[in-house]
């Protein structure tokens, strides 16, 4: 069972081989001549301004919040999924009950605005 | 495969308030600022919905949802008395919301879930239901706790209250997984079968019973875990107040008692000893700090320690005679601390602020009737006779004598004795001093007269008659003993 | 042998990272070992042939809680966090009690060791299917219904709490 699993560990060994040994040769091999505009951080050709480090909004905080909660109600419905063909119609019932209740709490949610990024 | 039964009437209350819950929070951004308070009433509504489903779901006696859940006359009082603080709550609170301009009513809907989850503790036969009733409620009084976003102090009382909270939590999910892993299971009958059939005092099991202990005696605040209440109750928001010094530690000691005597019978001598010094520390400290406090929120924080404290007493006591002492006490305590704290909202006016005992000086002269009123739930609070406080303090004194307990009813009749100074100082303040200003905007409204109303006869009601109840909770103790 | 190579390889990732968390001065840094501890996790699920639980752990809490915690940081000042002091003055007493606590957990259950009655790995209810994501969902949709359909109202319950303590106010306010 858990040889069934061999697989991902022979596809992370090879991704992370992977990163590291492009990472590493680069380093070695690569020819290094430095000057100020190389070293600047790269932002899709402009000039950098100010510093990354800035604070963010409060609203990704929201979202981000948000976000996680639907992704939970999300995790149940996978075990859901590879049983219903058993449950059948009593399934279904529970999880339109399960999922009635969330749309509850999105209908709310929208209608607060808490998904309006101006506010 | 097997589909479950579902039996909807077992569950009655709960749904009602659930779906009155969610009502009530998809109305709220569709209803104008105006026209808010008509979901309060909405809430009311749910209430007695929730009441009258009691008798649909009083006739499902036994256990439902594969075992999960179980339907006695214990759950039922519980059920009862949730409804009843909830009820009291919502009717203190309308007025409130209205004098402090907070126009989320989603203030409501986290009132009503709160409630569900404390009916799920109550009504769970099985741990993981515990804890979802547990985190349910414990959220929910979290938000209410920093409801007025705007001042400091309420986000402090939500911030100390949410992380120690959680680290009780996790102290008692800890509890859980270590009696899963020495059991099997997390249901409480099957626990306390493999611990009959075999060695019973295992010190895992033993751990595994002092972790949910200490989880939940937070959630009660009895000393030596009762630390965050006062801060906690003097930021929140003072109907908020009067919720949390009442519902989590009715739903507490409702899942202790259930938990304790259902899946740890085998264990009794340890955890009555536990209790004997939890009781003992509880009354003492919180009686003895209440002495000094000049803030009336913060005063009757530490008296709600105390009284958690004569609750510990009777769990100590244990039988059936202390487990429907537990119950009794909790509805008299109950209905008298939301009748003080429904005073307590009217008189701090706006910004919530007016709560020192100096502020209370010559109530008497200015508005007779409020002074007589919380005079009476100060008295109730001290266990004069005639009050709903005396007969529960008697029930539960008598159930530690007859337990063989007799020291700690005697440090409980001192420290109850301690305790008369710091009720009566109220009333000296309201009766005996000039008063400072006129009281003019104190307002009494509807709600807050209705909620008044139902206090100070449920006060008077169990002092003077309080067989009939006291019948309910003998047969509920009988019921959850078996 | 395996299964045992596999916990205490991923044990030691997790218990090393989770140290770095708290020792890390760069919240960022401690962040980015959360997530090796919590990866390592899903590591130890997988090895105990706890599929779904492993799935839950990435998807859940790498995708979901680290994500929440990056944001918070981004809130906070990041560059003045790393000049502030990591512990308070009560550190000591705090490694002690914490040392003592921990001495006592490990003590109780080594004394109940014997009840520990350790489960056989699952096996898979259907048969050829690399998965026990059948056998959580028999569970929690045939036995466990009703704390299912509670869950929705738990998790009601944070929606609403987010919503009102983290949107800005209205107008009307």
């Amino acid at each position: 069972m858990l040889q069934d699993w061999a697989p991902v560990l022979v596809f992370l060994i090879l991704v992370t081989g992977f990163a590291v040994v492009s990472v590493v040769m680069s380093y070695v091999m690569g020819v290094k001549k430095p000057n100020s505009r190389k070293l600047a951080p790269y932002e899709c050709g402009m000039q950098p301004t100010g510093t990354a480090r800035e604070r963010f909004s409060v609203k990704f905080y929201l979202v981000a919040m948000l976000f996680l909660l639907f992704d939970i109600e999300a995790v149940f419905l996978f075990p859901w999924a590879v049983v219903y063909r058993d449950l059948r119609i009593f399934g279904f019932l529970e999880m339109l009950l399960f999922i009635a209740a969330i749309l509850a709490g999105y209908i709310y949610v929208w209608k607060k605005g808490a998904l309006e990024w101006e506010r | 495969m097997n589909i479950p039964v579902v039996n909807l009437g077992a569950i009655l209350p709960a749904i009602m308030l659930s779906l009155f819950g969610i009502a009530i929070m998809v109305a709220e951004p569709f209803v104008s600022d105006a026209k808010k308070s008509w979901l309060g009433w909405l809430a009311i509504a749910g209430t007695i919905a929730a009441m009258l489903a009691l008798a649909p779901m009083s006739r499902q006696a036994g256990q439902w949802y594969t075992n999960l859940w179980i339907v006695d006359s214990y759950s039922i009082f519980f059920h009862f008395l949730f409804i009843l603080i909830a009820a009291i709550t919502i009717l203190t609170s309308m007025n409130f919301l209205q004098r402090e301009g907070i126009h989320h009513t989603e203030y409501y809907a986290l009132l009503l879930f709160a409630t569900v989850g404390m009916m799920m503790m109550a009504g769970s036969n099985e741990l993981i239901m515990v804890f979802l009733g547990l985190e349910i409620l414990s959220i929910a009084t979290y938000v209410l706790a920093g409801f007025r976003r705007t001042d400091l102090k309420s986000n402090e009382s939500a911030m100390k209250y949410f992380l120690l909270g959680s680290f009780s939590s996790a102290f008692f999910l800890y509890g859980v997984a270590l009696i899963f892993g020495a059991t099997g299971s997390t249901n409480l009958i099957v626990i306390a079968d493999s611990l009959r059939s075999g060695d019973p005092q295992t010190s895992l099991v033993s751990l595994a019973a002092a972790l949910m202990l200490i989880g939940l005696c937070f959630k009660v605040a009895v000393a030596p875990f009762h630390v965050w209440a006062p801060d906690v109750y003097e930021g929140a928001p003072t109907p908020v107040t009067g919720f949390m010094s009442v519902g989590p530690k009715a739903a507490g000691f409702a899942v202790l008692l259930r938990i304790f005597m259902t899946a740890f019978p085998t264990l009794e001598d340890r955890w009555t000893s536990v209790f004997w010094i939890v009781a003992a520390l509880t009354m003492l400290i919180g009686n003895v700090i209440a002495l000094v406090q000049p803030n009336i929120k913060r005063m009757l924080a530490y008296s709600s320690i105390a009284h958690a404290g004569y609750i510990a007493v009777a769990v100590a006591a244990g039988s059936e005679h202390g487990v429907s002492a537990v119950l009794f006490y909790t509805l008299a305590y109950s209905v008298t601390n939301l009748g003080a704290f429904a005073v307590v909202t009217m008189l701090s006016r706006s910004e919530d602020k007016l709560v020192n005992l100096n502020d209370y000086a010559g109530l008497a002269s200015k508005r007779p009737g409020l002074a007589a009123v919380l005079s009476l739930f100060m008295l109730s609070l001290a266990g004069v006779p005639g009050t709903a406080g005396f007969a529960g303090k008697f029930f539960i004194f008598k159930a530690a004598v007859q337990s063989g307990l007799i020291w700690l009813a005697v440090i409980g009749v001192i420290t109850t004795v301690v305790s008369f100074y710091y009720y009566l100082y109220v009333i000296v303040q309201m009766y005996m001093r000039d008063p400072n200003e006129e009281f003019a905007d104190v307002r009494t409204t509807g709600p807050l007269k209705l909620a008044l109303a139902i206090t100070i006869a449920g006060t008077l009601y169990l002092g003077i008659l309080p067989t009939r109840f006291l019948d309910w909770t003998v047969s509920a103790a009988v019921n959850a003993l078996r | 042998m395996l299964e045992l190579a596999l916990f205490y390889i991923f044990g030691t990732i997790a218990v090393v990272s989770a140290i770095l968390v708290i020792t890390q001065h760069n919240v960022v840094h401690s962040a980015i070992f959360l997530a090796g501890t919590l990866l390592s996790v899903a590591g130890i699920f997988l090895a105990l042939n706890a599929e779904f639980l492993a799935g839950v752990q990435v998807i859940v809490y790498v995708g979901g809680i680290l994500v929440l915690f990056v944001f918070v940081i981004m809130l906070i000042a990041v560059e003045r966090s790393t000049f502030e002091r990591q512990f308070n003055r009560q550190w000591k007493i705090a490694l002690i009690t914490s040392a003592i606590l921990i001495g006592e957990l490990v003590y109780v259950v080594y004394q109940g060791r014997d009840t520990f009655v350790l489960a056989e790995p699952a096996v898979p209810l259907v048969q050829g299917a690399a998965g026990n994501s059948q056998q959580v969902g028999m569970g929690l949709y045939t036995t466990y219904l009703l704390p299912f359909e509670i869950a929705s109202i738990l998790l009601l319950v944070a929606i609403v709490g987010a919503v009102v303590l983290a949107k800005k106010k209205t107008q009307t306010e």
